[in-house]
């Protein structure tokens, strides 16, 4: 399939230790494996996924200890690395008291205003 | 213990689906640290937290083998945290709602996980010191 997706992803840490991940994030990097031509929009609470030095490690239950626990901003740089074009709504991440320096690199910081624009860009939107 | 408590919970969330679950999983398990008496009441879709045939599987998204990945199941973490409550002279009882686990075809359960109704989560809250119930959110 040639057309291109827009992954929307508002919808943030569900279900990240579980998983030991995010789940839409693993969707976005499996699809891209298979040659998908796929951006990601985090908007929301999902902007926090690029903030650096995120740490949830350290979770244990009795003694069964999780071992692999979700890196979100690992994993966005490495789905970044592939190719994939990572969008981040400005305005969610100034009302999160966030700055420019917080986040990994490669982002693309865009205003809300913009969004449309970048949506008729793709034949598909996923919203997540 | 001198201040030992009796608490119920009842969880709705199906596994691998909230941060919730992982939520009530962490109050679960301060609460068998302390040794208090804990009774879990899981309904709708969090029958299958405990469903025994859950595995754990590679991720090539990771990049690492079935192994390496360590995937967690919640009926691993039920186990455990039964046994955190025993070793800290508590107990963990933690009991399904039996028509949720027939309409969703999960009735092997890991050991010790029972079969019951709304009727028993009443009396678990009517005897328990306090109750949280941790419902799915739209």
């Amino acid at each position: 399939m040639n057309k291109k997706i827009l992954q929307v992803v508002e919808s943030a840490y569900r279900a990240t230790i579980e998983e030991q991940d995010d789940t839409v994030m693993w969707f976005t990097h499996a699809i891209r494996g298979g040659g998908a031509q796929t951006a990601v929009l985090l908007r929301g609470h999902a902007v926090n996924y690029g903030v650096k030095g995120q740490d949830a490690s350290g979770i244990a239950f009795g003694d069964k200890k999780q071992t692999q626990p979700p890196d979100l901003p690992g994993d966005l740089t490495r789905l970044i690395a592939k190719g994939v074009e990572v969008y981040v709504v400005e305005e969610d991440v100034e009302a999160r008291g966030l700055v420019p320096t917080d986040l990994i690199g490669g982002l693309i910081p865009i205003k809300k205003s913009v969004v449309p624009g970048l949506m008729a860009r793709f034949s598909l939107i996923w919203q997540w | 213990m001198a201040d030992k408590k009796t608490l119920a919970f009842l969880l709705m969330d199906a596994p691998y689906e909230s941060a919730r679950t992982t939520t009530a999983f962490r109050l679960i398990d301060a609460a068998a640290r302390r040794g208090h008496d804990v009774s879990v009441f899981c309904y709708e879709g969090a029958v299958a937290l405990s469903f025994a045939k859950q595995a754990p599987h590679a991720n090539t998204v990771h990049g690492r083998d079935v192994a390496q990945e360590d995937h967690p199941n919640p009926k691993d973490w039920i186990i455990a945290l039964t046994a955190q409550a025993e070793k800290s002279g508590g107990t963990l009882t933690w009991t399904n709602c039996g028509l949720c686990v027939d309409e969703r075809g999960v009735g092997e359960a890991a050991a010790g996980v029972g079969r019951g109704s709304p009727g028993d989560f009443w009396k678990m809250a009517g005897a328990a010191d306090n109750t949280l119930v941790i419902p799915t959110r739209g």
